[in-house]
Order: C-alpha cells, then sequence, then structure tokens
C-alpha cells in the first residue's frame, strides 16, 4: 500500500506522507495556483502536477527528487495546423429539420491538462496526458517532449483529418463545459487506461463522446460504448455523445472497467466491448463522478454516490461511499467515520483513489477521507483544505 | 573606412540601439526571478519582437502571457504606453522608440 496521498486543489498541491500509522500533509507546493492534477509515477518516483493558471496557461509542473524542488514542462503543445470543429449548444430557434450548416474551424490551443498516465515499465519514458479540447498527448522522454496523436485527433468522429482540409465526417465529440470556470465548450480527456498486460492495448475516456479503444499502439481507434445509455439525448442508444466522467479498469484483470456518469454505474466485463448499467438508484448508487475498482478483483468496485443531477450533493445531508464485490449486482453503503448531517461534499471525477486495502476521497468543499479497511471505516484527514480536484495515492 | 558608402539597411541595424522598457505585473516575477529589480530595456520592434527579446533574458516567458499560436492570452492585458494593443493574435503592433509595454492581467474570483 502506498504511504503517499496527492491532492490537486484549487490553491496548490497537498502531498500527505504516512508514518507510524499518521498522516501527515506537508506545507502547499504550488501555492495559490489551482491544481486540477497531481500524480507521482511509479516507476521512478517523479511527481506531477497539472497546473491551471488562470491567466498564464495550462502548464506541468515536475519534481524529481520527491517535491524539494519543482520544474516547469512547457513543451506540451498542439501542433501547427490542429484544428478541431466548434460545437455550440443548440439555441432556442434551433431547428433541428434544417440542412446543417458549415462546420467552424478552431485552431487548438491547451485549455486544461486535465489528467496524466504512467507507461509501463518496459517503457521508461512513455507518459501520456489527456487535454481539453481533447487531445492524447503522448511522451516517451519522460515529460520533455510530446507530440499529439493523430489517429485519435483526426478521428472520423471528430470529423476526419483537419490538418489536411474540411471535415469529411460529422463531429461527434460535444463539448464539457462544466470542467472549466470560464465555460468554454470543447470536448476533454479526463481518463487514460492502460493495459498492464499490453501496452498497446488503450482506452480514452471522453467527455463529451464516450469511450474509445485502440488496440495497435494508437493508431487505430474504435468508439466502445455499446450498452452505454443516454438518458438525457434524443437518441439513449447513440453510438457517440456519452459523458463518462470517469473510467477505470482493474490492473489485475483489465478486461473489468467501470464507468460513472450522468445516467448511472456501468460495468464491463469483456474490455468495454459492452457495458451494463448497474447501478441501484433506491440504493442510492446511481450519479456520481468517480469510481475505483480494486487492484486484484475486477467486479470490486467504490463510489461516492450523490444526488442527481441538477443537485449535485451529498444524498440527504449525508456521506457515504457503496462497495459491491459482486460487479454491480449489490451495493454496500458504509457510513462510519463520514458526516451524516449537513453534508454537501460532491467528489470530482478524480477524486477517489484506491491503493490495496486504502481508499482515499476529497472534495469540492475542502473535506478528505482516508480509509484503511477498503472503504468500510473513514477516518477523516481534515477540513479546511481548497476545493479538491484530484486524489492519488502515490 | 572614410568615405564609404554604407548599404541602406545597415542604419536599421544600428537602429537596434532603440529601445523600449517593458514593464509586467509582480505575479509573473514568482515565476521569473531573472526580472525581478531591474529595468527591462528590449529593442524596439513589434510587440511580438518585444516579447521575444524578452524571452531570451527569461526563457519560458513567452509561453506564459502567448498561447502556443503566439496569440495573447485571454485573460492577459498588454498596452504599448497607455493604449492596449491591438492585434492581440500576431502581436504586429509596433512599439516605437522609447515607449513601454506594459504587461498585466485581469484578475477575478477567488
Amino acid at each position: 500500500m502506498s504511504d503517499m496521498i496527492l491532492l490537486g486543489t484549487r490553491k496548490g498541491t497537498v502531498i500527505f506522507e504516512r508514518s507510524h500509522s499518521t498522516w501527515r500533509p506537508r506545507p502547499i507546493e504550488h501555492a495559490g495556483i489551482p491544481v486540477c492534477y497531481a500524480a507521482r509515477d511509479p516507476r521512478d518516483g517523479t511527481l506531477w502536477a497539472s497546473l491551471d493558471h488562470g491567466h498564464w496557461g495550462p502548464k506541468l509542473s515536475r519534481s524529481r527528487d520527491g517535491g524539494a524542488t519543482w520544474e516547469d514542462v512547457l513543451s506540451l503543445k498542439y501542433p501547427a495546423g490542429a484544428r478541431y470543429i466548434v460545437k455550440y449548444l443548440p439555441t432556442p430557434d434551433f431547428d433541428p429539420e434544417a440542412p446543417a450548416g458549415q462546420p467552424e474551424y478552431k485552431d487548438a490551443t491547451v485549455f486544461k491538462i486535465w489528467n496524466l498516465a504512467f507507461g509501463p515499465a518496459e517503457q521508461p519514458g512513455r507518459v501520456y496526458a489527456g487535454t481539453i479540447p481533447g487531445g492524447l498527448f503522448v511522451s516517451d522522454d519522460g515529460g520533455d517532449s510530446w507530440e499529439l496523436n493523430r489517429p485519435l485527433w483526426n478521428h472520423d468522429s471528430r470529423g476526419g483529418d483537419l490538418f489536411a482540409g474540411d471535415a469529411t465526417s460529422e463531429n461527434r465529440w460535444y463539448g464539457t463545459p462544466a470542467s472549466i470556470d470560464y465555460g468554454v465548450f470543447e470536448p476533454g480527456i479526463h481518463s487514460i487506461i492502460i493495459d498492464p498486460h499490453d501496452p498497446n492495448h488503450m482506452y480514452v475516456a471522453v467527455s463529451t463522446a464516450g469511450v474509445i479503444e485502440t488496440t495497435d499502439g494508437g493508431q487505430i481507434w474504435a468508439g466502445r460504448n455499446r450498452g452505454m445509455t443516454n438518458d438525457y439525448s434524443p437518441n439513449p442508444e447513440s453510438e457517440w455523445v456519452h459523458d463518462p466522467h470517469f473510467v477505470t479498469a482493474c490492473p489485475g484483470q483489465p478486461n473489468h472497467l467501470w464507468q460513472q456518469n450522468h445516467c448511472g454505474v456501468f460495468y464491463s466485463a469483456d474490455g468495454a466491448q459492452n457495458w451494463k448499467k448497474v447501478s441501484v438508484p433506491d440504493a442510492g448508487v446511481h450519479f456520481g463522478f468517480p469510481v475505483a475498482v480494486d487492484a486484484r478483483d475486477g467486479r470490486t468496485a467504490w463510489v461516492v454516490p450523490a444526488r442527481a443531477d441538477s443537485a449535485r450533493m451529498a444524498l440527504d445531508g449525508g456521506l457515504c461511499v457503496a462497495r459491491t464485490t459482486d460487479g454491480g449486482k449489490s451495493w454496500q453503503s458504509f457510513r462510519s467515520g463520514l458526516p451524516q448531517a449537513n453534508a454537501y461534499d460532491i467528489v470530482l471525477r478524480h477524486g477517489l483513489d484506491v491503493a490495496g486495502d486504502r481508499l482515499c476521497f476529497g472534495g469540492t468543499t475542502g473535506n478528505l477521507y482516508v480509509s484503511e479497511d477498503r472503504g468500510e471505516t473513514w477516518q477523516c484527514l481534515g477540513n479546511n483544505f481548497p476545493p479538491i480536484y484530484s486524489v492519488r495515492f502515490g | 573606412m572614410p568615405g564609404q558608402q554604407f548599404p541602406a539597411d545597415i542604419f536599421s541595424t544600428i537602429r537596434l540601439a532603440d529601445m523600449v522598457t517593458v514593464e509586467m505585473t509582480s505575479h509573473l516575477f514568482r515565476f521569473f526571478p531573472a526580472l525581478v529589480h531591474r529595468t527591462i530595456n528590449v529593442p524596439a520592434g513589434s510587440v511580438a519582437e518585444v516579447l521575444r527579446a524578452v524571452d531570451a533574458i527569461a526563457p519560458g516567458f513567452t509561453d506564459y502571457v502567448l498561447d502556443e499560436r503566439g496569440a495573447l492570452r485571454r485573460h492577459v492585458k498588454l498596452s504599448i504606453n497607455d493604449t492596449l494593443v491591438f492585434d492581440r493574435q500576431t502581436l504586429s503592433d509596433r512599439v516605437p522608440d522609447d515607449a513601454t509595454v506594459y504587461i498585466f492581467q485581469a484578475l477575478s474570483g477567488g
């Protein structure tokens, strides 16, 4: 089990360390700067933070000495010619019968570096980054240089190769406006899953498009959204326009994937070829943002249920964590150590993590909780942190 | 040599002696300590050229005020003396000799 927890918060990076059975936070890093994601590369211990400077643009920050010093990584940029099709929400005078207008193109710039994923041990410099507006970036030198994955950027579901010219297909990727304070309407990649058994096999999840898989190292990508339902869209069974909040896979059984979104908790036991809704609204398990899966048993997962969808707060003023050990057939809620009155916490998509028997989560109200017994009892590590965007064991 | 006719463009090189001053929000000093407590004088030119000259003093500076297309970031303001720069996309506005470029940010939020 990990003895380090990294928090990405609205006011910087907080690193907890555990010694003598006690978790203690270090002084905050990147003080005053919003950090949307922070994580430790398990291969070499490099610490990463994704900074959301309000004025100075998104930046990666990297520490190769355990957090003693940090350096800017300025090399993650869209190449010249990278464009995307702007999508707008329909206006009240929108006529669905009217012929489609000409797409509006926009030069791509990085709005947010939303998450990072680290390659396997046999690819020591490989790091992935998912961005808004919907770019998957790959580095093979530990982040010194980055390359945009063009097959995904040029995917038919985005209008085709816009480096080469105008759209050759319809853009099916929509925006994720809630994720950026000033409300841009671009899609974002927030989940990157690398198959531990095959580094050429990966999934990404996009808000708003869905889950996309490659089996050849990123040359060919295909949507994997069968069984997903999109209750709020005109066609709930559509291949695209899904808004997975977060998608994760069991490291020991990577064919077992879990997804939490607007419309429920979804589970796949066949490598995302088919998804099944496994949430139980009557038991309070339905809406939320994060999901965590056990490292060995793909049927065991945890969620932090919230009230859907327009409220986005704890259920009935009490905070709970729900666990399934049978692939979502049944759920058990745990409340010991969590507030059961006047709690309004919402835990965002990267705000829950698991490492062995340990779990940790934190939310936008600045409360942080850790469990040492697989989520059954919880201990509060603090109530006054800034809004917490990400929680990751180191 | 005495009496030699210089080509015309050598005078533009000599004109590089014309300098402008760059002032900026102290928020940027946190990331670029090389710019603290010094007067920043760089050759006159376009706004883009002026910013590149600052970047030579403080590598990475342009990544903070410009996006990867070379446009001013959304919440960054830049003026030449007291006039906000017109061309935020390619930064072609000319900064005349002895002018001052001000770089500041629109603050908001909590």
